[in-house]
């Protein structure tokens, strides 16, 4: 059974002292019910996704106590992935008929902490300080450009467009423009990347309404499809965070995997996307993710970006809303988020970035750590 | 002034030639580090102890500019901080280990470039021992 989003909402990314994350849920539901034109009564079931909340259920106490089953996940920075995928799934099993997917968080300011323990690590791997996400991203793309001749410029260039992108989204949180002088020249963090070419967790909240596809049109004139979804986890062999070692033996990562499947799911190439949204944690992650969701062979990515292909207006938009970049992360909500940009997208919502001529399907790539990996597919 | 390592079993130490304490899988050929008691391509618990080699090549790298977060991390904070780099180096044939390496200059370190196992000092705990961790350093040529 095919599932259609019929409603979308969103609270802010960014920094709203005073504002928990249970609040900022439940105006993110509460603006996704509006845009669907139902109210919370009517809703039969939800999924929760956060990092910092272990129960965003506990926003029935803004909304209404229902009775609905409400199930909380969590699954890095897959969450909302998961979180859409399991709503999807609840549908199309024939349990329920409206359902709700939300994402909140509210993480401090700095790079995440963990216990290595969490992760399948030993302790002293952390304590002698390799137990960071940036280190491998910076790893990971470093590695990148050499093999497949990425320059710094390149680099600089895909933040350059995520705050300029940002710039003309009243939702992030970095709006002010950046020059690729300013980006190269800000404080190395983890080389070749530069403090301004990394998203920052910070908070915020989004969710999508659905129901079946043949119900959609009760509800909405602009349903749009989700096409496909799908979550997977690393392989063994694949270069993935948090390892303190790796097998001889190379395979491609967990990205990959679910963009072949949700290729396959959804019966559309990556030829036949119109927008696009991936996971920036950092500007070689765009970069890499171009290539691992099939947008381009790697390398090609250093003339593309060059030509200005990746821009709102170019052949392949990618992270038209500013991305993590100027969105930053709040873990639990930010896949939301790109379904949230995809939908204004394909509906011809999106405004000053809206992306020209009527763009019919979208794509949305999370990635983050231990490995683990989500891609949506949308279309009109 | 003792020095203790960060960890037990995961070099061998004392030692002037210190190795790797790693696993191999008795039932698959799989090398993993550190050590563990189950492997991770066949899930088989038949599983040995075995030295890593000495020596091997640069496969991926980075520099940490910034002090990771603790915890967990448990070296010099503050204005004693000190960046380092780290990597991942392939030993031939048995695994590549994620690890401090001694050069932090990215003029200097090179992509497929020859390294070699060390142990160097990390910090003081807090009996006053020096604690002591593995990196690679490149090998002069």
């Amino acid at each position: 059974m095919d599932v259609a989003i019929i409603g979308v909402g969103l609270h802010p990314f960014g920094r709203f002292p005073g504002v928990s994350a249970i609040d900022m849920g439940a105006i993110a539901i509460r603006r996704a019910l509006a845009d669907a034109g139902v109210e919370w009564r009517d809703i039969e079931f939800a999924f929760g996704g956060s990092y910092e909340i272990d129960n965003p259920d506990a926003v029935v106490a803004r909304l209404g106590l229902t009775g609905i089953p409400f199930t909380d996940v969590y699954n890095g920075c897959a969450t909302a992935a998961s979180a859409l995928t399991l709503a999807a799934n609840t549908i199309r099993l024939g349990d329920h008929r409206l359902g709700l997917a939300v994402g909140m968080d509210k993480h401090v300011p700095g790079a995440f902490k963990g216990d290595p323990q969490d992760y399948a690590c030993p302790s002293w791997y952390g304590e002698v300080g390799h137990f960071t996400t940036t280190k491998f991203f910076g790893m990971k793309i470093n590695k990148y450009m050499h093999d497949h001749g990425i320059s710094h410029s390149t680099l600089a260039k895909v933040a350059a467009k995520g705050y300029r992108n940002g710039g003309l989204n009243p939702n992030a949180f970095r709006r002010k423009p950046l020059s690729e002088e300013e980006i190269l020249g800000s404080p190395m963090l983890n080389y070749p990347l530069t403090q301004y070419m990394f998203c920052a967790p910070d908070e915020g909240a989004a969710a999508v309404v659905l129901c079946p596809a043949e119900d959609a049109r009760r509800y909405t004139e602009t349903p749009i499809y989700l096409r496909a979804s799908t979550v997977r986890t690393r392989r063994l062999g694949a270069f993935e965070v948090h390892s303190p070692w790796l097998p001889i033996e190379e395979t491609v990562g967990a990205t990959v995997d679910a963009s072949r499947a949700a290729y396959e799911m959804a019966g559309i190439g990556p030829q036949d996307v119109d927008v696009i949204q991936l996971q920036d944690t950092d500007a070689g992650a765009e970069v890499i993710h171009m290539a691992e969701n099939g947008f381009c062979a790697d390398g090609d990515q250093e003339a593309l970006i060059a030509d200005g292909a990746t821009e709102i207006d170019g052949p392949l938009p990618v992270n038209t809303d500013g991305g993590l970049i100027a969105n930053g992360e709040p873990i639990g909500a930010s896949g939301l988020r790109q379904i949230h940009e995809i939908v204004l997208q394909l509906r011809g919502q999106a405004g000053d970035r809206q992306v020209p001529g009527s763009p019919k399907v979208g794509y949305t790539q999370l990635y983050g750590a231990p490995g683990t990996a989500g891609v949506s597919i949308l279309s009109v | 002034m003792a020095q203790v390592p960060v960890a037990e079993g995961i070099f061998t130490w004392p030692s002037d030639d210190p190795q790797l304490i790693a696993s191999r899988c008795s039932a698959c050929g799989m090398v993993m580090f550190p050590a563990q008691d189950s492997c991770a391509r066949c899930a088989s618990t038949e599983i040995e102890e075995h030295l890593l080699p000495r020596r091997g090549r640069l496969w991926a790298w980075t520099t940490q500019d910034f002090q990771p977060p603790s915890p967990p991390y448990a070296g010099a904070t503050g204005k004693d901080f000190v960046p380092f780099a780290i990597g991942y180096v392939e030993l031939p044939d048995e695994v590549k280990v994620e690890a401090r390496l001694t050069e932090s200059d990215p003029e200097k370190l090179v992509q497929a470039a020859e390294m070699e196992l060390v142990v160097v000092p990390f910090g003081t705990d807090d009996d006053g021992n020096e604690v002591v961790t593995f990196a690679f350093r490149p090998v002069a040529t």
